[in-house]
């Protein structure tokens, strides 16, 4: 193939991107030096960061610190230095590298992290977030606060989730309350679940605007980029402006009818985590077949917003947890991932799925063979499963996985020239009898009784 | 040891060896309309299902017995063995016995597998319960007792009794007792562990995976009273404590070679669900309710159940201790993700504590253990004459 287009897209937030980025970078820098704000730390997944915005506190989001430092090539050093420790061989490398940046002194913009007033581990969905908070906390001798939230093994989440869920973010309130000498302000609180309500709108309509041919922006590789203000400031006016005007600039893009390339060849979906060590090579691989990502799971591991649900001001706590709960991709359970990625095949007009297997997450990866059988075998959708890791770039074989991506759009691109490539609803085959040993082929899952 | 408690522990390997499961068909067969409920490791409680008159079974993988020929394209690469053979069983028909399929979320691969499960084999009750990995909340009781509830239903929905307080008083009894019974059995061997083969105590322990409790308590209590008087004399071994088999289970034959290699085994991490309450569950007046605490409060620490307040490595040294053990050997499976994570803290809190430790690893399916004596002998030989 010929030199990959750029395909990134760069407007006035591109730059904003960067500048909130770093101002977050500076607000951890203040805090490691004055203690003020206080910081905690905090998963991603489901991340519940309007009641951090309760107590004027930053969040430290160690996956953001390792993905940085993936970026930036500088993951393999800490990862090594985790392994002396030992730690094994196959242990998620996002824990390796930010134990190992820790106990190195590395951070990724160089600059001082604090050391956090509280560990919060909200469990959401990751039995590996439990490890390494319990590891973040006993390394950097801090308190550890579990939150514990059940993992969605129904179709709804139940009463008792999500009354169990509300009484420990009470629980964790007082916590908060006596580690920072601050009160809680329930009214800044109602106003981050308001803020993080408009910015869920907003991140919702731009994914949405994706469903149109062309899409105007990537789904994964730019929503990636969008995703750092999503974690740190969606509970704050900064983040709803931010959001909006990224809306503004995605509509207008949307309104000329310009994509990613001056042609858009292929729309795919794609399931897992990046490769950030080699993120701009990824990329490019997409981008010489002119593929644009208009769904991604990836991007909704912090929330789940473009099927509807936002936060509520009138039911603080409780939106939080049922944010927690059932609204984003790594506390749904399996099935429901089958699901969600069968409606973005269906309702974002894909021709394809890109399983992207990451030897390091097992939340992730574990059963992607199954979900390959169910979406080939089962719906007839093309389907390509490449395999490294998110984190250590000893897992990355470029020639291999370019040579397998090749093949698939080799193959989509002939079967578009003979006319039977389908694309959307009509790629969801109605499979022939007997195919497939699960329920119902070709409808919806029944996820449970 | 008496003939009959050789045969005993030869009629035990037999039924862990038989994939077929022919003693949950039998059971079956007597006992037409009732389910069989199969519950991977660790924390299942089996209790309940044996209270709504179902047949709890233990599912431990299937050793080096089962070739993989669908599994591993289901689940690929940096899986663990267990989840790999026990959908292997699945796919193969070996699990047909099984009317229901329990997981929890010890790890990120089993529960995965669960729904895989779900997808696959859609005549089969498949369920998933969350444990509360936050026992320092008020709510977690309430909730844990929610969750048995909602199983119970379920169990009911398929054919089972309705729960009823007394049922459940007479079955936490009956595995109160079959704890006690193997508690008893360990401490004898902590206290002489030349008078109790592990390899042995493992087979009796294990084939309660596959029998009513009712008769694994019978078994059990036969092996006590013969095992106790057996005479054997000591021999110069390594006195270890085994760490990080809670859930896969290492090979027969890696057991036996530990302890022939000179290592006297005073408290291991096997089949951890068999035992996993510290005490008796109270069986009073909301027989449920102490169940839900008893995990709470009296569970056995793993590398798969969180509790803050009481560190595991904290707990192993302290066990190493008491037990006056000279070393702890790390058996993991290869690609367990949450006991590797933990051995980092473990080896911390070990060389602190100046106990010495070797790690190996394990799967399933190993056909020469030459490179694994090697390394036990070394190190036993290290331990001895240092
Ligand atoms: S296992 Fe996956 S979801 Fe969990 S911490 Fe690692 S990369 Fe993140
Ligand atoms: S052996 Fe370890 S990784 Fe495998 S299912 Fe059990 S706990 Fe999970």
């Amino acid at each position: 193939m010929s030199e990959a287009p750029r395909s990134e897209y760069r407007g006035q937030i591109h730059q904003q991107q960067k500048d909130l980025m770093l101002r977050w970078y500076e607000r951890l820098e203040e805090s490691a030096r004055t203690g003020n704000p206080p910081s905690v730390e905090l998963m991603i997944s489901g991340n519940s960061i309007e009641l951090l915005e309760g107590f004027g506190a930053v969040p430290l989001y160690p996956e953001v610190n390792a993905l940085q430092l993936a970026i930036r090539h500088l993951s393999l050093d800490p990862i090594l230095a985790a392994e002396e420790l030992g730690y094994a061989a196959d242990n998620c490398a996002y824990v390796k590298a930010d134990i190992g940046a820790l106990i190195r002194g590395i951070t990724p913009a160089g600059t001082p992290l604090p050391k956090p007033a509280l560990v919060l581990c909200n469990f959401v969905g990751c039995n590996t977030y439990v490890k390494w908070f319990e590891h973040a906390a006993e390394f950097q001798g801090v308190p550890l606060a579990m939150l514990d939230v059940p993992f969605l093994r129904t179709p709804e989440p139940r009463a008792e989730d999500v009354d169990y869920v509300v009484r420990q973010l009470h629980e964790i309130v007082c916590q908060l309350e006596q580690i920072t000498g601050r009160r809680f302000d329930m009214d800044r609180f109602r106003e981050a679940v308001r803020c993080s309500a408009r910015v869920e709108e907003a991140w919702s309509r731009i994914k949405h605007l994706a469903r149109r041919t062309p899409s105007p922006f990537d789904a994964y590789f730019d929503a990636i980029t969008l995703m750092g203000p999503l974690y740190v400031y969606r509970g704050s006016p900064e983040g709803v402006a931010f959001f909006e005007l990224a809306l503004k600039e995605m509509e207008e893009k949307a309104a000329r009818g310009e994509g990613i390339y001056d042609q858009e060849k292929f729309r795919v979906v794609l399931e897992g985590p990046p490769p950030y060590p080699f993120f701009r090579s990824f990329r490019d691989m997409f981008a010489s077949w002119k593929a644009t990502a208009v769904a991604s799971t990836y991007s909704t591991v912090g929330g789940l917003w473009e099927f509807g649900f936002r936060h509520d001001p009138s039911r603080p706590f409780e939106s939080v947890a049922l944010h927690m709960l059932a609204h984003n991709v790594t506390n749904r359970n399996y099935l429901q991932r089958y699901e969600q990625i069968r409606r973005y095949v269906e309702e974002w007009d894909a021709d394809g799925i890109v399983i992207h297997f990451v030897k390091s997450c097992r939340l992730f990866s574990a059963g992607q063979g199954d979900m390959r059988d169910y979406f080939t075998r089962q719906l007839g959708v093309p389907t390509l499963y490449i395999e490294s890791d998110l984190e250590d770039p000893r897992y990355f074989s470029e020639a291999q996985i370019k040579n397998r991506m090749d093949a698939f759009f080799e193959a989509l691109e002939h079967s578009r020239s003979t006319g039977t490539l389908r694309r959307g609803a009509a790629a969801l085959r109605q499979p022939a009898a007997g195919a497939g040993s699960a329920p119902g082929a070709g409808e919806r899952l029944n996820i449970l009784p | 040891m008496p003939a009959a408690t050789e045969n005993l522990i030869e009629r035990c390997r037999e039924i862990v060896e038989d994939l077929q499961m022919g003693e949950v068909r039998r059971w079956k067969e007597q006992n037409p309309g009732a389910a069989a409920i199969g519950y991977f490791p660790v924390y299942a409680p089996m209790e309940l299902i044996h209270a709504s008159g179902f047949l709890p079974v233990g599912l431990n993988g299937a050793g080096d017995r089962l070739d993989l020929q669908y599994a591993d394209a289901r689940f690929g690469s940096f899986i663990c063995s267990i989840v790999k053979t026990t959908l292997e069983m699945g796919l193969t028909g070996y699990l047909d016995p099984l009317d229901g399929l329990l997981f929890s979320g010890i790890c990120d691969s089993a529960r995965n597998l669960a729904f895989v499960f779900q997808r696959n084999f859609p005549q089969k009750y498949v369920d998933f319960l969350h444990l509360p990995q936050n026992p320092s909340s008020s709510a977690s009781a309430g909730f844990l007792k929610a969750e048995y509830l909602r199983l119970a239903a379920q169990l009911e929905k398929l054919g089972g009794r309705k729960l009823a307080d007394d049922a459940l008083r007479a079955s936490i009894a009956a595995y109160n007792e079959n704890r006690a019974l193997l508690g008893d059995l360990y401490a004898l061997r902590a206290s002489n562990p030349h008078q109790v083969r592990t390899s042995d105590l493992y087979l009796l322990q294990r084939a309660g995976n596959f029998l009513p409790v009712e008769t694994h308590n019978e078994w059990l209590s036969r092996a006590l009273a013969d095992i106790a008087d057996r005479q054997a004399k000591p021999r110069d071994s390594v006195r270890i404590v085994i760490e990080g088999s809670f859930c896969e289970q290492p090979p027969l034959d890696l057991i036996r070679l530990v302890e022939d290699a000179g290592c006297y085994v005073l408290d291991d991490d096997f089949l951890l669900g068999r035992r996993w309450f510290t005490e008796d569950v109270p069986a009073g007046d909301d027989p449920l309710g102490a169940l839900a605490e008893s995990y709470l409060d009296r569970s056995v620490y793993s590398s798969v159940r969180h509790d803050f307040r009481h560190r595991r490595h904290k707990l192993l040294v302290e066990k190493a201790r008491r037990l006056g053990a000279d070393a702890v050997l790390f058996l993991i499976a290869k690609f367990c993700e949450p006991a590797y994570f933990d051995y980092v803290l473990f080896k911390r809190e070990l060389e602190a504590a100046q106990i010495p430790h070797l790690l190996l690893e394990f799967e399933e399916k190993a056909f020469t253990f030459d490179r694994l004596r090697i390394e036990v002998e070394t190190f036993v030989e290290s331990l001895l004459f240092d």
